[in-house]
């Protein structure tokens, strides 16, 4: 069955099976940024932006998302040209064997969207669902930080920095 | 602190080179390719501790439409070796076949299946019918070699392949011993006598990405394989052994890894490679979460008790370490593990009679191997308990106990000569040690000296607990990395090293030697790794060897290109090459005359007497420089509860010249976190027919970001003169630590010893009840 999907702002016509999950339908569309890591949301290595919400994709059906709009690490930046998120995560050491780190960023990337100066403890929140082995986080939370004090310079976002939670994939 | 100068590559945070590309998600990793034709390989797991396989027919699966090939113990051969990634002749027993007759544990493996796609591969795994005759099982290791256990390898044909203590028929799998001055004198003439025993569960390394394998034929009939391994060219000779196929037909790369830990240094990758040559097709074996947890390998469970003997003034008199340790079904990193139980703990303190008795235990349970810490994780429990309760006991601060007693620079230790991996070791002299000063800076940071007054004293309760530690860099003589370097048209060079960068940022850190040796900028140096078709030889990442011996290896490989580049310039500017200098900017000068390495190249490849400016070169280990840490922590107990919260957690670590500080800081944090989940929360829970009952991340629990306390590291600088820019190692010396220094803040907490891990709300609120806590 085909599946109608925005991914990174261009429709998608997926051919997925009905049980087929996001993470599988993603990958085999060439979104290898998306990483299979536990299929039981558990570890948020697999996490995408559901319209703008961090998901885990191994616990949504592709079939069922018709008409929806996901958001892969893809979508965001490239090396030439990273994502500030991708950018701070890369100099503050954020990337160690680097699996978790698309679903961090996009994760940080809700965060930073719904208010752009989080505190420490709202970082750390956000990043709850998400598992690192390399790291102690200390330095994907500082990168967060620090890019939200970049965008927050360059004037994107919000501006609050009291906005309603967001954090934690579901 | 830098006794080679300046350094401009060097001792900074250079971005890692392959950041961005993991950031963005490039298609990176083992799994992020797509092989047209490619099958799906699926195992069938032993439901079964112990079991003889009486009867196993194939024929449904095989029938099925889709499926590619199914092999059983009736269809390979047997060829017993060892899964442990080691260096040959593997101290680790050949006792492992690729399918076996008999299995061992639940989740042996009992068949393999590829197919057309994995729900197909599923379905056919269900259809193989096997007989089993159930055999009675081992669980508890220190019953392993009691009279009437059963004989997990009764098989004849299992061996070890060096001259080491195997004793199959009794569970032993691996045996060591040592005795240095007389320890029974030296205790009976002791004034304080400590004696710990502590127990280590069964943990797993959890690397987010589970192990993933894809082989095919290539286009000249070669196997090659694209493996999520820390040790590609053990790979290549194990595949080669298991499956009877000449080293020459292989290929092993490792793309990016999302981390190993240890449980990547395991060669698991001849059964696909089996599948891959009997069908000719490519075929991929990826390993589920469960699957991880169960079927790839796991730490050593052990039991470690420290005997300590000490005079009034604080004098160690004798140290005894016995520790049994479990390598479950198969004897992966048996001896080694419980070798390194003494070598990287007992040479720590100054003391004349020294002994050690150590077992590795088979059981019917997961199979243990290598992992981060190895061994000096288990007996450093119980050696920095018993530290902490001989300075309750001598009236001492614990951290003037150490202080007073530590190894020092330019100090031997007869451990380091009577204790290696699987063999006699090595003596070597401390040629650096920041012990001290970790102890120092670490004390400060965690507020030691006025602990007593933030205690508290109603149903929440502080403590703070402290430890040091040691490791080792590279296995001594045994160890060999490589490296080879050549100059492109533009002044640029590939660096292609054996070595295995899993995470840790090794590529980055041997580019950045290469840089600083070769005299030009991080972003001039194209690094290529672990293929073994076109890199060096390197063992792999393990035993803390990267940036000490491989690095070693691209710094004597980048002085040999630089004496090149010294030459070609020399001879542009019509100078001698003593007059040449490389301020390492990517230019050479002489006088007031310069010419970039662009121009040298060009020089070299299109102008005159051409040549391929470019090296190779290779380094072995002499010595296994220990870095230093100590390491503190606050926790706060919850009385009513036993829950316990870890508030903040000092690591300062000396690990010689840091290469690259941030990363060196990764290294230390992410083996604190994961040390911290070991202690307060990890372990693999089996039912009692050893099915392994929490293998997942919702009942497993490792730490995310709300788990973490305040984490403080601190790098102490040294100078070691054996390593690249006087450089030792970081990556395993820190999960050492939570253990006993979370124990040693609980009982300064509230008084009660957590002697076995993990350090559960449950296990503290049994050990609190009845001390007069609250109800």
């Amino acid at each position: 069955m085909t599946a109608n999907i925005e991914v990174n702002g261009a429709p998608r016509a997926l051919e997925v099976d009905p049980g087929e999950t996001l993470l599988d339908a993603l990958r085999a569309a060439g979104f290898k940024g998306v990483k299979r890591g536990c299929e039981n949301g558990t570890c948020g290595s697999c996490v995408v932006l559901l319209d703008g919400v961090p998901h885990f994709s191994c616990l949504l059906l592709a079939a069922a998302l018709d008409g929806r709009k996901v958001t892969t690490i893809e979508g965001l930046g490239t090396p030439d040209a990273p994502h500030p998120i991708m950018r701070a995560f890369a100099e503050e050491a954020g990337v160690q064997c680097g699996y978790c780190t698309p679903g961090m960023v996009l994760s940080a990337k809700a965060l930073l969207d719904a208010g752009p100066r989080p505190t420490e403890a709202e970082v750390r929140e956000a990043f709850d669902g998400h598992l690192c082995r390399c790291t102690g986080y200390v330095k994907q939370v500082q990168a967060v930080l620090r890019a939200a004090a970049e965008l927050g310079n360059t004037g994107t976002g919000t501006g609050s920095g009291t906005g309603e939670r967001t954090g934690g994939a579901r | 602190m830098s006794r080679g100068g300046e350094t401009k590559v060097v001792g900074h945070s250079e971005r890692k080179v392959d950041a961005l590309a993991l950031a963005s998600g490039q298609p990176l990793f083992t799994d992020d390719v797509d092989v047209p034709g490619l099958l799906h390989a699926k195992v069938l797991w032993s439901p079964h501790a112990h079991a003889r396989i009486v009867r196993i027919d194939a024929s449904k699966a095989r029938a099925l439409p889709g499926v590619a090939c199914v092999l059983t113990h009736e269809d390979v051969p047997r060829i017993l070796k060892t899964t442990a990634g080691q260096g040959w002749p593997e101290p680790s027993p050949y006792d492992t076949p690729m399918l076996p007759d008999k299995v061992r544990y639940v989740g042996d493996r009992v068949a393999a299946v590829a197919a057309e796609t994995r729900e197909i591969a599923e379905q056919a795994v269900r259809l193989i019918e096997v007989e089993y005759e159930v055999l009675p099982a081992l669980f508890d290791l220190r019953a392993a070699d009691a009279p009437g256990a059963p004989v997990i390898h009764d098989e004849p044909d299992a061996k070890a392949i060096i001259p080491v203590p195997y004793w199959p028929e009794r569970n032993v799998a691996a045996h060591v011993d040592m005795r240095i001055g007389d320890i029974d004198a030296a205790f009976d003439a002791s004034d304080v006598v400590v004696d710990r025993e502590v127990e280590t569960q069964y943990g797993q390394h959890c690397p987010i990405e589970p192990h993933v394998t894809i082989c095919r034929i290539d286009e000249y009939g070669r196997l090659h394989i694209r493996t999520s391994t820390q040790v590609p060219f053990h790979v290549r000779r194990i595949v080669a052994q298991a499956c009877e196929v000449p080293v020459r037909r292989i290929r092993v790369v490792k793309p990016r890894i999302g981390g190993g830990f240890g449980a990547k240094q395991e060669v698991l990758e001849d059964l696909v490679a089996m599948l891959c040559l009997r069908t000719g097709r490519p075929v991929k074996l990826e390993y589920t979460r469960s699957e991880e947890f169960v079927s790839s390998r796991t730490r050593h469970p052990a039991v470690s008790r420290v005997k300590v003997g000490f005079g009034r003034d604080g004098t160690m008199k004798a140290l005894y370490l016995r520790a049994r340790t479990n390598t479950g079904a198969y004897g992966s990193h048996a001896l080694t593990v419980v070798c390194n139980c003494g070598a990287k703990t007992l040479p720590l303190y100054h003391c004349e009679n020294v002994g050690f008795d150590g077992d590795s235990v088979y059981t019917n349970l997961p199979v243990a191997g290598a992992y981060r810490g190895y061994g000096g994780t288990q007996a450093a429990f119980a050696l920095e308990v018993a530290m902490d309760e001989a300075a309750r006991a001598l009236g001492k601060d614990p951290v003037d106990l150490r202080r007073a007693l530590h190894i020092r620079e330019g100090e031997g230790s007869p451990v380091f000569r009577a204790l290696g991996e699987g063999q006699e070791g090595v003596e070597q002299k401390i040629g650096s040690c920041g012990l001290a000063r970790c102890l120092d800076l670490g004390a400060e940071a965690i507020g030691w000296k006025d602990r007593e007054s933030r205690r508290g004293s109603g149903r929440f309760r502080r403590g703070f607990g402290m430890c040091a530690l040691m490791q080792g860099s590279s296995i001594p003589e045994i160890d060999m990395g490589s490296a080879s370097m050549k100059m492109n048209d533009d002044g640029s060079f590939n660096l292609l090293v054996g070595a295995t960068d899993l995470g840790t940022g090794s590529d980055t850190i041997l580019a950045q030697i290469a840089a600083e040796a070769v005299g030009t900028t991080l972003d001039r140096m194209i690094v290529y790794s672990s293929d073994t078709d076109l890199t060096p030889f390197d063992v792999g990442a393990y035993a803390s060897s990267t940036t000490y011996l491989s690095g070693e290896a691209v710094r004597k490989t980048a002085l040999l290109v630089r004496g090149q580049v010294v030459e070609v310039a020399a001879r542009m500017m019509r100078v001698e090459p003593a007059d040449v200098d490389l301020p390492g900017d990517g230019t050479a000068r002489a006088g007031g005359k310069s010419v970039t390495f662009e121009d040298v190249a060009r020089h070299a490849l299109y102008a005159r007497d051409q040549f391929q400016i470019g090296a190779i070169g290779s380094a072995i280990s002499h010595a296994s420089p220990p870095p230093f840490s100590a390491h503190f922590a606050e926790v706060e107990v919850d009385t009513a509860t036993g829950k316990v919260r870890v508030v903040k957690y000092v690591a300062a670590v000396d690990c010689g010249t840091a290469i690259n500080p941030k990363l060196a800081e990764g290294q230390i944090e992410g083996a604190v976190a994961n040390g911290i989940g070991y202690a307060m929360t990890e372990e693999m829970v089996f039912n009692d027919r050893g099915l392994c009952l929490n293998a997942s991340f919702r009942h497993y629990r490792i730490p995310g970001t709300l788990d973490m306390p305040e984490m403080v590291t601190i790098l102490v600088p040294t100078y070691e003169p054996t390593g690249p820019y006087g450089a030792k190692s970081v990556s395993e010396i820190c999960i050492n630590g939570p253990l006993p220094v979370l124990s040693n803040a609980i009982f300064d907490a509230v008084g009660v010893r957590l002697a076995r891990a993990p350090f559960t709300a449950e296990r503290v609120w049994r050990a609190l009840s009845g001390k007069g806590f609250g109800t």
